[in-house]
């Protein structure tokens, strides 16, 4: 019988202070049954069985990314990623796409500033066959590098770089942004693409050395969920991760704490039409209190149509043509951005974004001494209902998910707890992460302006 | 939430205009896959490694998969409501959500003369104030229900999408209804829309994919064919369009004998059928017929020389390049040796634009093709971004790629791995309810049998080598190609030039826009 998600709250499941009292079924159904073991080698193993289609999901999460690299030295943890699709020991280069790719898979990868995740989605008939590509190239892929493949795919890496951010409208924003927030010797300084020059330096050396560092597979957890049979699953993984070999997990990285202590201002140019101005502040890690909060006042300030900004900057006093806000959570520090695109104006790039500030910060100004009405916090927590359960639709990101939450948390099934979260804030929390973390003397506002035709 | 500030992912499915359209090639529609857990039993019973877990890998050669999982269809329920409006209902248990697409039959294809953004103009009034509501009430009203509701349209039909906790199905299905029912069309609302429709063109001149893909389709139709010009339409029709022309186009489509609601989720028919009745029941039969697909230009009315357009962007370090010619119908008989076809040259990682582009050129981060299927023929065309000082050699290397299909015979194994790509990823596609309407939408708008859906997968591997060869030499003669290259001319018109690729011209944004 397929297997639902929507069990009732079983045994187990972390007690969660339910303020939303409407929501409750909700919570309560967001129970995943799961089985976690930790091999002799130490690789953390994460189970979720879920027939719904008969497809699998392999989600492989290595603890190490941009925040591992140095100043000369960045972009690195990225370019790896890359070289993790070059073949192994027993898999020639390209094959890990051609076997997938026969069975009705495909593989994919994501670099962030602390995680490298490995994922694909296969027919379930196919479960070994991603388990051998994944545990070859976990303990036999300096066998098959050459200095020859990292040239090569040192320059696709370069070619990103060129697509999604130099050439994209306003993407040159995105590589400076965390310059401008994060100290040079913060870890989170440079962009997780990295910089061309740092690309061009980086060695084989290096890479030997980067692998035998982080890509250990007691630096590592695997998440499989969907069309499995969790005793059956075991013997598999245990199968083809026996002869991936212990090595010492990596020390810690140490943060160093983050303050702004004055308004950064900065104006780039791009090959655009229309002004866009960014405002950022640092805000506290995943997780952390006021994360949650934070992120229900991005809902406040810039989800629909009645959101303060966007009825402020499109309808009311229409300076905008879009308007958005979002709390971007990371392990060791978040960022809440606020960016606003201006209408075509017959006024200076300079002086359009001076009266957009201008009214973003009146509207900022009035929830810092008033908080946001109850149907706003109504409006946004349903929102985030409906996104939430839509994350957990897919075996992918179910899977996704559960790395994340046991990386960050130790508890894969957190769910409900992180819905939790928004479920217990009232509506002065959300006041008073706004006041606390989005002080307007004390951020980042970089504009980006046409250029001169 | 964005992680565009953190995340860099191996460009496999999105974030790239082509790649986006090649996931919707051809009839992408199935059987919904159930295994059962018995027929999985008898799998890992034949394991061969099952006697020992202890026993080291062998790795001397690939695992082989086992058999595929067995299919199942999902039911689809139909019911037409005594005004005509047709219900089709699928229905999905396993996750508290409901998935609501109203599907208006007429799209951008039935935009007048001189109006070409009508039906995209007309969709976007929607929300803008209906049922008595604001914008910004009709807005809040959906956010308190935590659904979304979305309006788009196509060149072939205008869809309404409701997405929503099935608990709260009930407090939104009201507000969908007043958008597609009484939608107030008020003059000021009309030109707020306007101007954000006017500023969104703009904004096409920056981003220069979609600039290319906009150029291509207007040297491969023309200015006269409604493909021709983006859905969105010009700013010259964008200007012109009246309240009159959107009370008219409104009047004339959305009426409820041209439509269908398709639902797909968590009820059942007997809660859903009175709600629809109480929604949608006041909505008007209407008597208009649907417009009819617009004729294709023939085949060969292509001047027999390949065109290669050149659009200026200074200082751009990267060449968007964009090719093709007119392509196909949704309704074509060789769609499934089109999907394979395409699969092949550029759908896919593995495919032979991707792997010679990328991987052995280093020249782009992603190539790739695709067949846009309409009701009409809708263009083929291959593209990427590439590096601008190597413009030349690549538009060299798509022309050889597409060259080699066209005049040689697919290997039989490279065959096979693009079937089973096709056919065994399927059952992902219907993963979520959004992704199930998805697939089951297009046989109301396209007209087409649920034998198209239940017989995808058998279709696909029927496809064979000669079925292959024959759609590569209907649809890839690269001697009547148009090419567009958006790119730093100052650095590549001369190498382009110098090429002999094909007749070189240089134009302007505003040729191919207005």
């Amino acid at each position: 019988m397929p297997k639902r998600w929507t069990l009732a709250a079983a045994a187990g499941v972390l007690a969660v202070a339910i303020v939303h009292a409407q929501s409750a079924p909700l919570v309560a159904s967001l129970s995943v049954p799961y089985t976690r073991f930790t091999l002799p080698n130490g690789l953390t193993v994460i189970l979720q069985e879920d027939h719904r289609v008969p497809q699998v999901a392999i989600d492989l999460a290595y603890h190490v990314g941009s925040a591992r690299e140095t100043p000369g030295h960045t972009g690195f943890a990225h370019l790896f990623e890359h070289l993790m699709f070059d073949g192994s020991a027993h898999v020639k280069k390209g094959e890990i796409d051609t076997l997938l790719n026969a069975a009705g898979g495909a593989a994919h990868a994501v670099t962030t500033e602390e995680e490298t995740t490995y994922y694909e989605q296969v027919p379930s008939n196919a479960l070994d066959l991603a388990l051998f590509l994944e545990s070859d190239r976990m303990q036999y892929l300096l066998d098959a590098l050459t200095p020859a493949v990292v040239d090569a795919e040192r320059e696709i890496v370069k070619n990103e770089l060129q697509q999604s951010y130099l050439n994209a409208p306003y993407g040159k924003a995105y590589l400076r942004i965390t310059e401008l927030l994060y100290p040079p010797s913060h870890p989170y300084h440079w962009p997780v693409v990295g910089y061309i020059d740092d690309l061009s330096a980086a060695t084989y050396a290096d890479v030997v050395t980067f692998f035998k560092t982080y890509y250990t597979p007691s630096n590592a957890t695997l998440v499989i969920a969907g069309d499995i049979e969790p005793a059956d699953a075991r013997r598999r993984v245990e199968h083809w991760f026996s002869d991936v070999t212990a090595r010492p997990r990596p020390a810690p990285i140490v943060f160093p704490p983050v303050a702004l202590t004055r308004v950064t201002r900065e104006t780039l140019t791009d090959r655009v039409n229309l002004p866009r101005i960014f405002l950022c502040w640092p805000t506290p890690a995943r997780f952390a209190p006021g994360d949650a909060a934070l992120d229900v006042l991005a809902h406040v300030l810039a989800d629909g149509k009645g959101s303060r900004l966007y009825k402020r900057l499109v309808y009311d006093d229409p300076l905008a043509q879009e308007v958005s806000a979002s709390e971007n959570p990371s392990p060791h520090g978040s960022i809440f951005l606020i960016d606003v695109t201006a209408r075509p104006s017959s006024a200076s790039p300079a002086d359009v974004l001076a009266r957009i500030v201008a009214a973003v910060d009146r509207e900022l100004d009035a929830l810092r001494t008033t908080p946001p009405t109850a149907d706003e916090l109504e409006r946004a927590r349903s929102g985030i209902e409906t996104t939430f359960v839509d994350g957990m639709q897919t075996i992918a990101g179910k899977a996704r998910q559960m790395n994340a939450y046991e990386s960050l948390t130790g508890h894969p099934d957190y769910f409900a707890a992180d819905l939790g979260r928004y479920e217990a804030l009232q509506a002065d929390d959300v006041r008073a992460a706004l006041d606390q973390w989005l002080p307007r003397d004390r951020r980042v506002e970089l504009s980006i302006v046409p250029e001169a035709k | 939430m964005s992680t565009r500030l953190s995340s860099h992912a191996r460009a496999v499915a999105c974030g790239f205009a082509l790649c986006a359209v090649s996931a919707g090639v051809g009839v992408r529609a199935g059987a919904l896959a159930k295994a059962t857990p018995r027929a999985m039993a008898e799998q890992i019973a034949v394991a061969p490694y099952a006697a020992s877990a202890r026993q080291a890998p062998d790795r001397s050669r690939p695992p082989v998969p086992g058999p595929v999982p067995s299919l199942t269809l999902p039911p689809i329920e139909r019911r037409t409501l005594p005004n005509g409006l047709a219900v089709w209902l699928i229905e999905r248990h396993d996750v508290p959500i409901v998935d609501v697409t109203v599907i208006i039959r007429a799209g951008a294809d039935a935009d007048p003369a001189g109006r070409d953004g009508l039906a995209s103009f007309t969709a976007a009034m929607l929300d803008e104030g209906a049922g008595g509501r604001d914008a910004v009430a009709l807005a809040d009203a959906a956010a308190r229900a935590g659904a979304t509701i979305t309006a788009d349209a196509t060149f072939d039909a205008t869809t309404v999408h409701l997405h929503v906790l099935a608990s709260r199905l009930d407090a939104a299905l009201p507000i969908l209804a007043d958008e597609i029912l009484r939608p107030g069309f008020a003059p000021d609302a009309i030109e707020r829309v306007r101007q954000d429709r006017l500023t969104g063109l703009l904004q096409t001149r920056d981003n220069s994919a979609a600039l290319a893909e906009a150029a291509l389709s207007r040297f491969i139709f023309g200015a006269a064919h409604r493909y021709g010009t983006p859905i969105a339409g010009t700013r010259a029709a964008t200007t012109a369009i009246t309240a009159p022309d959107l009370r008219r186009f409104y009047g004339a489509h959305y009426r409820a004998g041209l439509a269908t609601v398709l639902v797909a989720g968590d009820v059942t028919a007997s809660t859903l059928v009175p709600e629809l009745e109480r929604a949608f029941g006041a909505w008007a039969r209407g008597t208009a017929a649907r417009s009819p697909a617009p004729a294709a230009p023939s085949r060969t009315s292509a001047p027999a020389t390949r065109r290669i357009y050149l659009i200026d962007a200074p200082g751009a370090s990267q060449s968007q390049i964009r090719m093709g010619a007119m392509g196909a119908a949704r309704r074509a008989p060789d769609a499934a040796a089109i999907d394979v076809l395409n699969t092949i040259l550029g759908g896919p990682f593995t495919s032979r634009l991707n792997q010679n582009l990328r991987e052995a050129h280093g020249y782009a981060y992603r190539a790739s093709s695709a067949f846009v299927m309409r009701r009409g023929a809708g263009p083929f065309e291959a593209g990427g971004a590439v590096k601008g000082d190597k413009t030349a050699e690549a538009l060299g290397e798509f022309f050889k790629e597409i060259d080699r299909l066209h005049d040689a015979a697919v290997p039989a194994e490279e065959l096979a791995r693009a079937r089973n790509m096709e056919a065994l990823s399927f059952p992902a596609a219907f993963e979520t309810t959004a992704g199930l309407s998805s697939q089951v939408a297009p046989l109301a708008i396209y007209d087409l049998p649920e034998s198209r859906l239940r017989d995808y997968v058998a279709s696909i591997e029927a496809v064979s080598a000669d079925d292959v060869q024959a759609a590569a030499r209907r649809y890839l003669d690269s001697s009547r190609f148009v090419t567009v290259v958006v790119g730093d001319l100052a650095r590549i018109e001369a190498p382009i030039r110098a090429a002999h690729l094909g007749d070189v011209q240089v134009v302007t944004a505003d040729d191919v826009l207005n």
